[in-house]
């Protein structure tokens, strides 16, 4: 069997189902008989799920105005652009 | 007005090629249309790297801006998002130089290959612990997490768990090895793992209950 210290080296893979057959099996068998590395993989996927069910914060609208504004002085001064007031055709 | 064929506006998805062809040639509108699908993404990536809130948005105006000028550089190989990544990070990369500038930051600040991975905390965490807290308030208890990170950690874990970029698209973006990539994010998830699982765990669960 895996040690922990080799099971948590393969943790990615684990998580991410990116190891060979060979690993994997190795890697299942760990934690389903290490109690220790199971809270591990556990807790490591609850933080992962966390973080990506945060919902991102909205940008501040006044942020998003000056972005805008920068972009459009930007253009102006650019000899690429002509703005387009008719959307081309499909 | 042709109801038959369906057109790009009437497809369903953003068709982002599309929408740079026409931005090349000039329209504007196109553009705006980019910046929009990737502005909030690009904003929250300056906000974790440069930890402030100013230099969060120069680095998002930045990127724009340099998008805009190096259009025609962009040869369509990489997606565009993670064309735009790249130079966000370099921008957001810039301002913490300026901000440490007697010190030379890079990507690579703070990594000490020797250092064990960590795992101390080892404990079953309470059902739904997230809400125990408002919305703002795990936002700021995940930020202050992420935060704790040092940036060449923090950066391949937001790119890679949160923006979901693949393993080799961080690489190419942070000019990293795959290998690189994988063993930063294995220290930066078992970091947090850590500093969650202490906010988290069920209470009277220290001593572990499996043994």
């Amino acid at each position: 069997m895996l040690t922990c210290k080799e099971f948590l080296n393969g943790l990615n893979d684990y998580l991410d189902d990116t190891a060979d057959p060979e690993l994997k099996s190795h890697l299942h068998k760990h934690v389903n008989e290490c109690p220790n590395c199971w809270v591990i993989v556990d807790t490591t996927k609850k933080t992962l799920q966390v973080f990506k069910g945060a919902e991102p914060q909205v940008i501040p609208p006044d942020v998003h105005d000056r972005l805008m504004k920068a972009l459009e002085k930007k253009v102006a001064a650019s000899k690429r652009a002509v703005s387009s007031p008719n959307p081309p055709p499909a | 007005m042709d109801g038959d064929k369906p057109t790009v506006k009437q497809a369903p998805q953003f068709d982002e090629t599309h929408l740079l062809e026409r931005a090349r040639v000039g329209d504007v509108r196109a553009f705006s249309a980019l910046v929009e699908a990737y502005e909030r993404k690009i904003y929250r990536l300056a906000k974790h790297i440069t930890q402030n809130d100013e230099d969060a948005e120069d680095v998002l105006q930045e990127t724009f801006m340099k998008a805009y000028e190096h259009l025609d550089d962009f040869q369509g190989a990489s997606k565009f998002y993670t064309w735009i990544v790249r130079i966000a990070v370099n921008e957001s990369l810039m301002k913490l130089r300026k901000r440490k500038s007697d010190r030379t930051v890079s990507i690579d600040e703070g990594i000490d290959t020797g250092e064990e991975t960590v795992v101390r905390e080892i404990a079953v965490w309470d059902e739904d612990p997230e809400q125990k807290y408002s919305r703002e308030e795990l936002r700021a208890l995940l930020d202050e997490a992420i935060q704790s990170l040092k940036p060449a950690f923090r950066t391949v874990f937001v790119l890679r768990d949160i923006d979901e970029l693949s393993t080799e698209e961080t690489a190419e973006v942070l000019n990293l090895s795959v290998p690189a990539v994988k063993s930063r994010l294995l220290r930066a998830r078992l970091h947090l793992r850590e500093k969650l699982t202490r906010m988290f765990k069920r209470k009277g669960d220290d001593v572990f209950a499996y043994l």
